[in-house]
């Protein structure tokens, strides 16, 4: 009964916070707010028992990518009067496309078998480091290996793109 | 598959989450003009998917599904690292942040 308590305010805060994300107008309070998503999608993790995924999404995502939208919010000082805004009928346009997405989502997931069963969470242990390291280094090791070269790739990319054009390395 | 007693253990709780964190994500991409914003709600719509590839791994006992979260993960930290320079490099030149200038990219 209190994880149920636990799951309903979980869920709620997460929604919530993901809204204000969209709804604030202020870039910086869209950055704090959805860390405080990645927050709770973490808290959901550790619900599931996905240990080594929560323990990643609060490194990359809530520490690494959010500093990294956090300083370039800061580099690109932005003020109040720059912030660009759709119209009211654009607003509702999507409001209208992204509610019957949702309609539709929730149309499939009550056609399905799964509704209202529940995952056994005594004997589950495929979230942890032990089972997932096996995994990657085994049977993805293929691709683990080519995440790195994405790596290389993404960070020259960038270091290029946002290279002054002026400066030019001798 | 036992019968669900809990909502904090039943799968259709956490895939609603991840629907409607996904449907909030498509919102956001489609009523802001904030480049920066935009790339974010992108992120809210991958953790969505995060989400709902967890809750499937969960259920069915399988690990395969959260190493693909991992390399999502991975691919949306590059991803972001390549869309934030370009909004940088694309602010120095239009000194806007607003997608409906981004179309003089192609000049």
């Amino acid at each position: 009964m209190s994880l149920q308590i636990i799951s309903i305010i979980l869920g709620s805060l997460t929604l919530a916070s993901a809204l204000m994300v969209v709804l604030s107008k202020h870039p910086v309070r869209s950055v704090i707010y959805l860390v405080v998503t990645f927050f709770f999608i973490t808290s959901m993790y550790i619900m599931m028992n996905a240990q080594f995924l929560a323990i990643v999404n609060m490194i990359v995502y809530a520490g690494a990518i959010m500093v990294l939208f956090l300083f370039v919010l800061m580099l690109l000082n932005l003020n109040k009067e720059v912030e660009p805004t759709t119209t009211i009928g654009a607003q509702f346009a999507a409001f209208i496309a992204g509610g019957s997405l949702f309609l539709v989502l929730i149309t499939a997931l009550k056609e399905t078998l799964i509704l209202g069963q529940s995952y056994r969470h005594q004997d589950n242990q495929i979230g942890l480091v032990k089972e997932l390291g096996n995994l990657l280094f085994t049977k993805y090791v293929v691709a683990f290996e080519l995440t790195s070269i994405l790596f290389i790739a993404a960070m020259v990319g960038a270091i290029l793109l946002a290279k002054r054009e002026k400066q030019i390395i001798e | 598959m036992q019968a669900a007693s809990s909502i904090g253990t039943s799968l259709d709780f956490y895939l609603f989450v991840s629907f409607a964190l996904f449907t909030i994500g498509a919102i956001g991409a489609m009523t802001r003009k904030n480049m920066i914003v935009l790339l974010m709600c992108i992120e809210l719509m991958l953790n969505a998917v995060n989400l709902m590839l967890v809750t499937f791994s969960t259920y069915y006992g399988n690990g395969d599904a959260q190493i693909f979260v991992f390399f999502t993960m991975v691919v949306a930290a590059a991803e972001a690292t390549v869309g934030l320079s370009i909004i940088i490099m694309a602010y120095r030149n239009l000194k806007s942040i607003d997608i409906d200038m981004y179309n003089q990219l192609k000049n």
